[in-house]
């Protein structure tokens, strides 16, 4: 059994729902990415979305954009992440790592040598945010081939007819994406996640996390509570930002920080 | 390029909007509805005569269209004397999109894409521009319209376009300006998808060039062929014969599209895609992404992009602002690799000599973007003999550049 499916079979057998976070990966810098990752589990989040830093985020807001050039200027690539991942690896081999970002950046490695050295550091899944089902064929064998999950964003747009399409695209959970907008701008509706959800899993068995919009352990928790677990980003990456001195180094107090809030995000979805 | 080649070079895309491995639908998901309802309004659009009539009757009316071909006698004449020998030195023809209303060939897919929106019930309208000239086409078809515009434009083109900038204004466009990144097109185009993801229900993205995703290449391509089919018929009428080679700039690439699709299947004519090549291709600073770029996917499509060596994007630099992007169309890339079309380059400098001399001998103030190619006319024209046909895409006109232009000569206004 993969990470991802042992870690929600896990879960569930304890009644209790995902908290999953997001964090870019080399943000602000290897090191303290590191003692990042190597905290979370501890803190209380399930599963890690680390994300590869690219210069054009077409799908993110400003919060994750100005990680994504933090990280870009200590000299982020996706060797380096992969290598992040790798040393996380060495102490945790049950907590599941999902790298999230854009493909162009798998296009430059090479698609079949990244499917096999992100199996071999650890790699569970991949959210591809710019890769929809239609062009799954692009990497789709080759993680297949490596026991990679690919994990598809659900859009309120994705209506019945394409939901079945894109959920047969789909293996380790699905990425329910609550609002039509980029990362970190609004928070959906109680009301609308109530009728999504319900939605999709009449089309599948898999579990359901619900991303982009929540910012604080209530909203985590009521996501909680409707779907399988929460995804939780910006409101960390704006934690760390707001952690760092002028020139957008850590400070000796960043990483606490952000695990902080990982254990009352976690304390809220665990509540639930 | 030893591949084989196609039977035709008129067929792409295929039906997930590939030409060759180049192009695709590389979108969010959010997004990805709304591009399969563009593509289905777009191919009901193309049967239905009257849209077609309508747009018509507007290029006619409102655009001016057939936009004139001009054979530019002192333009040649100069390249003649400058050439080796006697008989040297090719005819230079000029397809006049220039004269278009607002000032460049923009508005020719614009008002197909509007008229688009409007069948499809869009209320509002959104565009992304480099050098101002498609959002300026974009909110003056909006005027027209009565539809509400938002222009996203990189704040440093904002800096160096500002009478396009009041353009938008005047015809009561929203100009929003984009400080990620390099705030340049790149920058605007990233700044319009998030945009338009947080607002897919009522709003139309109207792209200016033949990129983006999968319809968009194909779409504003036949919107613009109306240059190239126009000046098809015009050369026929002028000399009895197709041109020996065509010369357009690229940038995205629509102008150069729109001027060399009618043409692709006739084998004899050349073709010459002109990039902007900055302070020169051997430096970092340039915009030639088929000249020193490689594939890669990008703004919703596969194409040579320009890229580090672990797929993040490289800024782009070239005078001129509507030429300013790492990227270029999908069927260009195509038409590259299969080497139907050359792809050659210009520097800021040589553009800037261009400029001036078709000012001075043409009475053309030609806009940055076309001096591009005129400079590869300059080099090509006296190399080859006075019988062969060179047709230029003069797609706009220079007026919103004689600010950049007076900075470059260091003349102060």
């Amino acid at each position: 059994m993969s990470r991802i499916a042992a870690k929600f079979a896990a879960l569930k057998a304890e009644g209790r729902k995902a908290l999953v976070t997001y964090l870019q990966g080399f943000d602000p810098d290897r090191e303290t990415s590191l003692a990042l990752l190597r905290g979370l589990p501890g803190a209380g989040a399930d599963l890690l979305e680390l994300g590869v830093p690219f210069t054009d985020p077409m799908a993110d807001g400003p919060s994750i954009q100005r990680a994504a050039q933090r990280a870009l200027r200590v000299g982020a690539t996706l060797p380096g992440v992969l290598e992040l991942v790798r040393a996380f690896r060495a102490g945790d081999d049950t907590t599941p790592v999902v790298l999230m970002g854009y493909y162009n950046p798998i296009l430059a490695y090479g698609v079949d040598g990244f499917c096999a050295d992100a199996a071999a550091a650890g790699v569970d899944g991949l959210i591809l945010v710019d890769l929809p089902p239609e062009e799954a064929g692009e990497i789709e064998p080759q993680a297949q081939a490596a026991g990679i999950d690919l994990i598809r964003l659900v859009a309120p747009t994705t209506d019945d007819a394409r939901l079945p399409r894109v959920l047969q695209a789909t293996s380790g959970f699905v990425y329910y994406v609550s609002i039509t907008g980029i990362t970190g701008t609004r928070s959906a509706t109680a009301a609308s996640l109530e009728e999504a959800i319900p939605r999709i899993r009449r089309h599948t068995d898999l579990p359901i996390a619900i991303g982009f919009g929540i910012r604080t352990p209530q909203q985590a928790g009521d996501a909680a509570r409707l779907a399988d677990g929460a995804v939780v980003g910006t409101a960390l990456v704006d934690t760390l930002a707001a952690s760092l001195d002028e020139d957008g180094r850590a400070r000796p107090e960043t990483v606490g920080l952000v695990l902080e809030q990982v254990r009352a995000l976690a304390g809220a979805v665990r509540a639930g | 390029m030893n591949k084989p080649l196609p039977n035709s070079f008129r067929q792409g895309p295929d039906v997930q909007g590939r030409f060759g491995q180049f192009g695709g639908r590389f979108v969010a998901e959010t997004l990805m509805p709304l591009i399969l309802e563009v593509e289905q309004a777009y191919e009901a659009a193309k049967r239905d005569p009257a849209f077609d009539a309508e747009w018509r009757r507007l290029l006619t009316h409102y655009v001016g269209r057939p936009s004139p071909l001009w054979f530019a006698e002192r333009l040649t004449n100069h390249l003649r004397a400058n050439s080796a020998s006697e008989g040297l030195g090719a005819k230079v023809y000029f397809k006049r999109d220039e004269l278009n209303h607002t000032g460049a060939h923009k508005i020719n897919a614009v008002l197909g894409q509007i008229l688009l929106a409007k069948r499809m019930g869009k209320t509002r309208i959104i565009a992304e521009t480099g050098a101002g000239q498609h959002g300026v086409a974009t909110a003056t078809v909006c005027a027209l319209f009565d539809l509400p515009c938002t222009v996203f434009m990189g704040a440093t083109d904002v800096e160096r376009q500002q009478p396009n900038v009041f353009r938008m204004k005047l015809l009561g466009a929203e100009v929003m300006p984009v400080t990620s990144g390099a705030a340049t097109l790149k920058d605007a185009m990233n700044e319009a998808l998030r945009y338009w993801v947080a607002n897919v229900e009522d709003t139309y993205y109207c792209i200016g060039t033949v990129a983006g995703p999968h319809p968009y290449p194909v779409m504003v391509r036949d919107f613009q062929s109306v240059i190239g089919e126009e000046a098809k018929q015009q050369m026929m009428a002028a000399e009895g014969r197709l041109p020996d080679a065509l010369v357009a700039a690229i940038g995205g690439g629509s102008n150069a599209m729109g001027l060399f699709y009618p043409f692709l299947d006739d084998a004899s004519v050349k073709m010459f895609g002109v990039e902007a090549a900055g302070h020169g291709v051997e430096t970092e600073q340039h915009a030639a992404s088929l000249t020193k770029g490689r594939p890669g996917v990008l703004h919703g499509n596969r194409t040579y992009l320009l890229q580090d060596a672990h797929g993040q994007i490289t800024e782009a630099h070239s005078i001129s602002a509507g030429l300013d992007y790492p990227g270029v169309g999908p069927e260009h890339s195509w038409l590259h690799e299969l080497g139907r079309v050359q792809y050659v380059s210009a520097t800021d400098d040589e553009a800037l000599a261009a400029f001036q001399l078709c000012s001075k001998l043409e009475g053309i103030i030609p806009a940055l973007e076309p001096a591009h190619a005129l400079a590869h006319v300059m080099r090509l024209a006296p190399t080859r003999p006075k019988d062969e046909i060179l047709l230029m895409n003069l797609c706009g006109r220079g007026d919103k550049d004689i600010f950049t232009v007076a900075r470059h000569l260091g003349v102060e206004m």
